[in-house]
C-alpha cells in the first residue's frame, strides 16, 4: 500500500493527497508555542466561517468540495508535511476549548467541523477519480479501490461501526441477488447519477457480494432523511467495495459517527476545563474576534444590528435605528414604515400576511416574532401588536389565552427563562413551511424562484 | 334518550341520566356527567397500565418496577387548566387522579430519567438530568393539512368522501414501518374528529434518538407546499425511490383513479382542474388542455365522474407524449396523484420525544366520540361517523346492554366499546407484551452471565 500511495503522490503538497484526515480522537502530547497556539487556531477558524458563509449562501455539495479545499489550501497548508498535520491537530483542539464553553458556540463549532470532515472526505474520494482519469479504464479501477478502500476503510475501522456481515441464505431471503441489484439500480437512478462507470460497477457489486454489509437504519439518520438508500426490514444494504455510487452513503455513515464523537468531545472539555492565565485571554478574544462574515457570534453590547445574507450574495445590514442610543428600538407607530424600507423579504413577507390575515401560524410567528425581539420590540409593544392583529380573528380572551403565553416564552419571561435568539439565514432557509404556512425563506420556498433553484440543487 | 325504570335494568347501580331535549345540541354530546360516567365505569385503566408498562410489572426480576412510574402524563381540565409532568406509580394511582378531576383530554409523554413530579429536584446539568428516555415514535395525521385537495369538507369536518385519504395514508404509512424500518407493534388510534394517530412501540422505536426521528419523519415527507408555490410535490431524478415506487403502485395510483375520482371529482369543474394544470411547468400543455376542456365543458352530457375520468386520461396522454420536453414533466403524472393521495404527517409530532400525544380511549370534547384504535388491515371499513359517542355508551348502559366492568376479559362482549378494547388487547397488546417480557428475560439473563462470567478468574 505504501509503495503505490508514493508513487502516485503529485509534486504539489495538495490537502488531499496526504490520506489520512485526522479524526481528533484523541490529543498527543506537543509542544506547542504560544504564539503558534493562537495562530493556528485563527486559521484555522477562518476556515470554518468560510465554510459558515459557504452554507448560509447555499451552495451545493460539489460547490462546497470546491470551497473547503479553496480555504484549506490558503490558511492551512505547509510546506512541511507533519507541520501541517501537526497544525491540523493542534488548531482543532484548541478551538474546542474555545466553543465548547456556552451551547450556542458548541453547536456552531459541531457544524463547521462535520461539514470540514465530510468535504475532507469526499475530496479524497474524488482525487482518485481524477487521478485515474489519466490511466486504462481497469487499471483506474485497481488503483482507485485500493487508494481510497485503504483510506477510507482506515477510517471506517478506527470508528469500529456496527457491521453484521450478509450471509449467502440471507441475500436469497432479500429477493435474490438479482432482485435487490435491481432494487439498489433503482435507488441509483433516482438519485439521477449516470456515470459511465456505473455498468462497471453493477458487475462488481454482482462480484463482490460478500462485501455487503447489512447496517441499522439508525446509523445513517440523514440518508434516511433524504430517502438516498433503500432499507429492508430496519437495516441498508452497503456495499464498500468501492462503488461510487455507494461512497457518499460510506460519508455519511461516518460523518454521523464523526459528529456524534465531537459532540461528546465538546461535552467532556468543557466539564474539564481548567483556567490557565496565558490561554485564557487568547481563548476567549477567538470566540469574538471577527474574522470573517460572521453574524452569529457577535456579542450584543452596545448597538443591536442584524444581517440578512440575500441571495446573490449582498448583504443587508439593518441598523435599528441609526442613532447613538445604548439600545436601539423600534416603537409601534414606526413598525409599518420600518418594515417597508428595512425589513428583509421573509420578514417583510410574514409582516404583511399578519396585517392582511390577522392571523398567523406557529412556524411564521415564531420567526416573526423573534425577529422583532432582535430588532428592539419590547416585549409590551410585541404583546401590544400581536394583540391588535389577532383580537380581529381570534377575540382578546383567545388571545391571552392560547397566545400571549407563546409570545411572553420568545422574551424569556416564562417556562425555561431562556433568551432565544432569532432565527439565522440557515436555519430559516432550512424550515419546511407546509400548507397554511408563510414562514421560510422566499428565495427558497416561493413559487417564483422554484426554476432558479431546481437548476442549482439538480 | 329516555329514562327507563325497573326491572329491565339488572344492575346494582341506576344511573341517572340527565333529561334530554327530544333534538340533541352538540354541547349534549360531551359534557361533565358523562365524562364521570366514562371515566367512573368504562375507560379501561388495566389495559392502559399494562401497555405503557411495557412488561415491567415487578413480578420478574428483571424489571425495573419505577418504570411507570417515571411516564409523564398531562390532563387538561374545564376551563383550559393544562397539568403537566402528572405522574403515577401503580394503575390505582393512575384511576384515582382521573376520577378525581375527570378531565377533558388524557395525553402521554415520555418515560424519563426520573419521576415528572420530581424534577425540580434535579438540575439541568451535570450527570443526573431530568430528560427524556424513551418515548414511542408517533405520528399524527389530520385532515385539515388537505383541505387544498378535498372539495366536499373544510376545516373540522369530515365525511365519507374525504375520510378514504386517511385510509390510504394509513396503509402507505403502515406498510413502511412493517417492510422498510421491521417495526412490529404499531397502534393506529382514531383521533376523535379528524384524523389517526399511529404509536410504534417496539423497544427500539422508544429508544430513538429526536435526530432519528426527524429522519424518519423526513423519509415520510413528501408534500412540501403552502399557498405560496403551485408545484406542491416535486419528485427528482429518474425513477421513484422503491418505498415511494411501492406506495404508488400499490395504493396511490388505485385509490386516485378510482375512488378519489368518484368522491371528488377533481376534474370537472374550472376551479378544480385550474389547481391541477398549474402543477405542470410547461405553459403551452397547460393551454393545450385548458383549451379542450373549456371547449368539452359546454357540449357534455355526462356525469361530473365520467367528465373527470376522461380529462384525466387525456392529462396522462398529453403528458406521456410530451414528457421529454423538461426533465421537470418526466414525473408530472406521479406528482399529481402524490399531491393528491400521499399522506401529510405532521413532522413537529414526530420529532421530539417530548411531544404529548392524546392517549387512546380517551374522548374528544368537540365531538363526544371515544379515540377507539383501527385495525390497519381493515382499515377500509373503519367509519369516523360510526365511532362510539358518549351518549350513546351511556344509552347502552342504561338500556343494560353492556357490562359494568370493562375489565373482564370476558370475550362475549360486544358492547360498542367492548369490541374496541378486545382488539386493542388481542392483536396490539397480547403480541407487544409478550415480546417485552422476551426481551427482559434476554437481557436479564445476558447481565446475570456477565456477573457469572466476572467471578470466574
Amino acid at each position: 500500500m505504501e509503495v503505490i500511495r508514493s508513487q502516485k503522490r503529485t509534486p504539489s503538497n495538495d490537502t488531499v493527497s496526504n490520506p489520512k484526515i485526522p479524526l481528533y480522537l484523541t490529543a498527543r502530547p506537543m509542544e506547542v508555542r504560544l504564539e503558534e497556539f493562537e495562530r493556528f487556531a485563527v486559521d484555522r477558524l477562518r476556515v470554518l466561517k468560510g465554510i459558515s458563509d459557504g452554507l448560509a449562501r447555499g451552495r451545493n455539495p460539489k460547490e462546497m468540495d470546491d470551497l473547503v479545499d479553496t480555504l484549506w489550501k490558503e490558511h492551512m497548508r505547509d510546506p512541511d508535511a507533519s507541520v501541517m498535520s501537526n497544525k491540523d491537530i493542534i488548531s482543532h483542539f484548541v478551538l474546542r476549548l474555545v466553543y465548547c464553553r456556552s451551547d450556542e458556540l458548541k453547536k456552531w463549532f459541531l457544524n463547521m467541523e462535520t461539514a470540514l470532515f465530510r468535504h475532507r472526505f469526499r475530496l479524497q474520494n474524488f482525487e482518485a477519480q481524477v487521478l485515474c482519469s489519466f490511466f486504462s479504464f481497469m487499471m483506474c479501477l485497481v488503483i482507485k479501490m485500493i487508494l481510497s478502500s485503504c483510506s477510507q476503510r482506515a477510517i471506517v475501522g478506527e470508528f469500529g461501526l456496527p457491521y453484521k456481515a450478509v450471509t449467502g441464505a440471507e441475500l436469497e431471503i432479500f429477493d435474490y441477488l438479482h432482485g435487490l441489484k435491481e432494487r439498489l439500480g433503482q435507488v441509483v437512478r433516482s438519485l439521477g447519477q449516470n456515470s459511465p462507470t456505473a455498468t462497471v460497477f453493477n458487475d462488481l457489486i454482482h462480484y463482490s457480494f460478500a462485501c455487503y454489509k447489512k447496517v441499522p437504519f439508525e446509523e445513517v439518520p440523514d440518508l434516511v432523511a433524504g430517502r438516498r438508500v433503500l432499507i429492508q426490514k430496519g437495516y441498508f444494504s452497503f456495499d464498500n467495495s468501492d462503488s461510487f455510487h455507494f461512497s457518499y452513503q460510506l460519508v455519511s455513515l461516518v460523518v454521523t459517527q464523526f459528529r456524534s464523537h465531537i459532540s461528546k468531545a465538546l461535552i467532556l472539555t468543557k466539564r474539564r476545563e481548567r483556567e490557565n492565565d496565558r490561554l485564557t485571554p487568547i481563548v476567549e478574544a477567538l470566540s469574538t474576534s471577527y474574522l470573517g462574515p460572521d453574524y452569529s457570534q457577535v456579542r450584543i453590547v452596545h448597538l443591536k444590528f442584524v444581517m440578512y445574507i440575500h441571495r446573490y450574495g449582498s448583504i443587508e445590514v439593518v441598523n435599528f435605528p441609526p442613532q447613538s442610543t445604548e439600545y436601539a428600538e423600534i416603537s409601534l407607530k414606526d413598525i409599518d414604515q420600518v418594515a417597508k424600507s428595512s425589513f428583509p423579504l421573509c420578514m417583510r413577507h410574514l409582516f404583511e400576511k399578519v396585517r392582511e390575515d390577522h392571523l398567523l401560524k406557529q412556524g411564521g410567528r415564531m420567526q416573526l416574532g423573534l425577529f422583532l425581539k432582535a430588532v428592539g420590540v419590547k416585549l409590551d409593544d410585541a404583546l401590544a401588536f400581536w394583540r391588535a392583529e389577532f383580537t380581529w380573528k381570534v377575540g382578546s380572551e383567545r388571545f391571552d389565552k392560547e397566545y400571549a403565553y407563546g409570545i411572553r416564552h420568545n422574551y424569556g419571561k416564562e417556562g425555561k427563562s431562556t433568551d432565544y435568539t432569532p432565527y439565522a439565514c440557515q436555519k430559516i432557509i432550512s424550515s419546511a413551511p407546509g400548507s397554511g404556512d408563510h414562514h421560510g425563506c422566499p428565495y427558497r420556498h416561493f413559487r417564483e424562484h422554484e426554476e432558479d433553484v431546481r437548476k442549482e440543487t439538480s | 334518550m329516555t329514562r327507563e325504570e325497573g326491572e329491565s335494568r339488572g344492575d346494582d347501580t341506576m344511573i341517572d341520566a340527565p333529561q334530554q331535549i327530544t333534538n340533541p345540541k352538540p354541547e349534549e354530546f360531551f359534557n361533565v356527567h358523562y365524562l364521570r360516567i366514562y371515566y367512573g365505569n368504562l375507560f379501561p385503566y388495566t389495559d392502559i397500565h399494562k401497555w405503557l408498562s411495557y412488561g415491567h410489572d415487578g413480578k420478574h426480576p428483571g424489571c425495573d418496577e419505577y418504570y411507570f412510574g417515571r411516564r409523564e402524563f398531562s390532563f387538561t381540565l374545564e376551563n383550559d387548566v393544562y397539568l403537566r409532568y402528572k405522574s403515577f406509580k401503580t394503575a390505582s394511582a393512575l384511576e384515582d387522579s382521573i376520577k378525581s378531576c375527570f378531565p377533558y383530554k388524557i395525553d402521554i409523554g415520555a418515560v424519563y430519567s426520573v419521576d415528572p413530579d420530581k424534577r425540580h429536584a434535579y438540575s439541568q446539568t451535570g450527570t443526573n438530568v431530568f430528560t427524556p428516555v424513551e418515548r414511542e415514535l408517533v405520528f399524527d395525521i389530520d385532515i385539515t393539512d388537505y383541505d387544498d385537495v378535498r372539495y366536499c369538507c373544510s376545516g373540522a369536518d369530515v365525511c365519507s368522501k374525504c375520510w378514504p385519504l386517511m385510509t390510504v395514508a394509513i396503509k402507505v404509512i403502515h406498510t413502511s414501518l412493517i417492510e422498510d424500518f421491521g417495526f412490529k407493534h404499531i397502534l393506529w388510534v382514531f383521533s376523535g374528529r379528524r384524523g389517526v394517530h399511529c404509536w410504534v412501540c417496539d423497544p427500539k422505536a422508544r429508544r430513538m434518538t429526536n435526530e432519528q426521528r426527524s429522519a424518519v419523519a423526513e423519509y415520510f415527507r413528501v408534500y412540501k407546499g403552502n399557498e405560496n408555490n403551485a408545484r406542491k410535490v416535486a419528485l427528482m431524478g429518474y425513477s421513484l425511490h422503491p418505498f415511494l415506487a411501492r406506495s404508488y403502485v400499490d395504493f396511490l395510483k388505485g385509490f386516485f383513479e378510482g375512488e378519489l375520482q368518484a368522491n371528488q371529482s377533481i376534474f370537472s369543474s374550472k376551479d378544480k382542474y385550474d389547481k391541477i394544470l398549474e402543477m405542470i411547468s410547461d405553459q403551452d400543455i397547460q393551454s393545450e388542455l385548458r383549451e379542450k376542456w373549456e371547449n368539452s365543458a359546454r357540449s357534455s352530457s355526462l356525469s361530473e365522474e365520467a367528465i373527470s375520468l376522461t380529462r384525466w386520461e387525456q392529462l396522462k396522454n398529453t403528458l406521456q407524449s410530451k414528457k421529454h420536453k423538461a426533465p421537470t414533466l418526466r414525473m408530472c403524472v406521479e406528482e399529481i396523484v402524490f399531491t393528491f393521495t400521499y399522506p401529510r404527517i405532521d413532522l413537529e409530532v414526530s420529532k421530539h420525544m417530548n411531544h404529548l400525544l392524546k392517549a387512546p380511549f380517551c374522548v374528544h370534547p368537540k365531538t363526544g366520540r371515544v379515540c377507539v384504535p383501527i385495525d390497519p388491515n381493515n382499515c377500509d371499513e373503519f367509519d369516523p361517523l360510526a365511532v362510539p359517542t358518549l351518549s350513546q355508551l351511556i344509552e347502552e348502559i342504561n338500556s343494560g346492554g353492556s357490562k359494568m366492568d370493562v375489565d373482564d376479559d370476558d370475550d362475549t362482549d360486544t358492547s360498542l366499546l367492548g369490541k374496541s378494547i378486545k382488539f386493542f388487547r388481542s392483536s396490539f397488546l397480547e403480541p407487544l407484551l409478550k415480546s417485552c417480557k422476551e426481551e427482559i428475560e434476554s437481557s436479564y439473563k445476558t447481565k446475570i452471565g456477565k456477573s457469572k462470567d466476572s467471578f470466574s478468574w
